[in-house]
């Protein structure tokens, strides 16, 4: 594995399907009298961010603790960084405390891969989400639900039909999924209004449809988007009911569902917009199985990245990072 | 520990599969009498070859006490005291029978026993895991070179190696067939391995043989 997780379309099949197994492991370590492994003692993981969260960060620390590692949270709020402090001298104080990994949550798209590119930390960096880019651990967290659910936790997901639905313009969840999920050999469809489908979404390795009706029949799990209002500058649609009635999931479209089907959400969720009430809290609504997850996923990613021998050359990618670095950055370029 | 070596080839077969199977056998009547009966016996192998060996080792003693002997695997990776001298490892997998091991007699099995690292390892997973009764060590080889105060209460075959040397267990269930192979290590041509491996001949040497 590469010494930074960025984005999800970095990570090959193996590099997947690797996270997964060691993150199955990983989650029987949660049913055991002493919930904690020496793995990482003596790390320290800096959680640094730069936007509300609470189930990522959260998820984070249990997991970096879980690992006995020594764990720092950074938020921007009553930090320097509301006296106008730049990202580059927040990273060289961190680097200056000695932080071996910073998980990294920002609004801006890219600021991950500029943190993890530019020489200012020796570090890994784990990308927990920046701006409308990516989130590769909650694909991989996504992954790992539908794996467990539909796959008997092995493997990867060849010939899986996944649809992903609504907010796809304004969700680094989406992204990052299109890729693991593709990845992995799932056959992902994305479902929005077309104004909330993202410009260049044909190079995507997924289909678009605008009917959802016609695809969840066919579909092994429906993963469920929140409306993204607080990043949401133009009407993108008319009304939130004409949303919910169009792209929403409600008892009765669940019911067209084939019986095996699982109903995800990566939460915060918008009841009685994106979801009703009756599906997030029907047994095939998988949203709090995800959160248990995320720790299991999170603990497999900081012991894959920190658990072995320290990075040989500090603030260096290895060539094939380097050689994809340029189109995460069109990527990013793209999206902002 | 791990007995993986690094492109050696084919080794001397110092133990053959009925050889291993006597050893097991010998090992689970050990066990019965050391434990009086092997009520609370439960062994736990360490992954890969030792879980086959405490698989093993479980349904000979379910042969001799008429009883089914819970067993397991218990894996050391993220315990190991070498963690950062090398990549990332990948992890193997823990299965610890339904009913825990509080209380009880546990026997760590594993393949060869080396440095002592790898139990020194198993000792702290199992800290993490339970409180045994007690705890003892069956291994199929020991061939010396302990960095660490370990010894193993049942020993399948003492066997005393130089440092240059390989010892490879070969277990039907990953490798296809039965055997304990002692090799000259990647470092071969030297006179003074070939020496030691001479002076631990003990069983019928094939020269030669086709290793698969």
């Amino acid at each position: 594995m590469k010494r930074h997780l960025i984005s999800a379309a970095d990570l090959t099949r193996d590099d997947a399907v690797l996270i997964l197994d060691t993150a199955e492991e990983m989650a029987r370590v949660a049913d055991r009298p002493i919930k904690k492994l020496p793995t990482l003692r003596g790390r320290t993981v800096v959680n640094l961010f730069f936007e509300d969260s609470t189930r990522t960060r959260i998820s984070f620390e249990a997991a970096a603790k879980r690992l006995s590692a020594d764990v720092i949270n950074f938020s921007a709020k009553g930090s320097s960084v509301s006296k106008g402090e730049s990202l580059k001298d927040t990273a060289l104080t961190l680097e200056a405390m000695g932080a071996d990994a910073v998980v990294i949550r920002h609004p801006g798209s890219g600021a991950p891969h500029r943190l993890a590119t530019s020489g200012w930390i020796g570090g890994s960096v784990v990308n927990a989400g920046d701006g409308t880019h990516e989130h590769p651990t909650q694909a991989l967290l996504d992954a790992f639900t539908i794996r467990r659910r539909l796959s008997g936790g092995e493997g990867d997901l060849a010939g899986r039909r996944i649809t992903i639905v609504g907010d796809v313009l304004h969700s680094r969840v989406a992204r990052s999924n299109v890729y693991l999920l593709s990845t992995l050999g799932a056959e992902v469809t994305l479902v929005a209004p077309p104004t909330l489908v993202p410009v260049g979404v044909g190079a995507w390795p997924c289909e678009v449809s605008y009917d959802l009706d016609s695809v969840v029949a066919k579909s092994d799990a429906v993963m469920m988007l929140r409306v993204q209002r607080e990043r949401m500058n133009a009407a993108f649609f008319p009304t939130e009911r004409e949303y919910s009635r169009r792209y929403g999931l409600d008892g009765q479209r669940m019911a067209r569902m084939p019986e095996h089907a699982v109903v995800m959400h990566p939460g915060p969720m918008n009841r009685g917009m994106e979801i009703t009430a009756e599906v997030a809290d029907s047994p095939r609504c998988t949203a709090v199985e995800q959160v248990a997850n995320g720790v299991s996923i999170r603990m497999a990613v900081l012991y894959l990245l920190l658990g072995g021998a320290e990075p040989a050359v500090s603030g260096s990618l290895p060539p094939e990072a380097a050689s994809s670095a340029p189109g995460t950055a069109a990527r990013t370029e793209e999206n902002e | 520990m791990d007995s993986g070596n690094k492109g050696a080839a084919a080794g001397r077969p110092v133990l053959e599969a009925p050889d291993i199977a006597r050893v097991l056998t010998r090992i689970a009547h050990e066990i019965v009498e050391r434990a009086k009966g092997a009520d609370d016996v439960v062994l736990l192998g360490i992954p890969t070859r030792g879980v086959h060996l405490a698989e093993r080792l479980a349904a000979k003693l379910g042969e001799i006490t008429g009883r089914p002997v819970p067993h397991g695997s218990l894996d050391i990776t993220m315990y190991r005291d070498d963690l950062r001298l090398g990549p990332a490892r990948t992890l193997g997998h823990t299965e610890i029978p339904g009913d825990g091991v509080d209380g009880r007699l546990v026997v760590l099995v594993d393949d060869v026993l080396f440095s002592g690292r790898t139990i020194r390892a198993a000792l702290d997973a199992l800290g993490d895991i339970g409180r045994p009764r007690a705890v003892q060590l069956a291994v199929l080889v020991d061939r010396g070179h302990r960095e660490l105060p370990i010894r193993a209460d049942y020993v399948g075959k003492n066997l005393p190696t130089s440092l240059r040397e390989t010892v490879k267990v070969r277990l039907i269930e990953e490798d296809g067939r039965d055997g304990v192979l002692l090799g000259a290590a990647a470092a071969a041509g030297d006179p003074s391995a070939a020496e030691d491996a001479e002076t631990v001949r003990s069983a019928p040497s094939a020269p030669g043989r086709a290793e698969r």
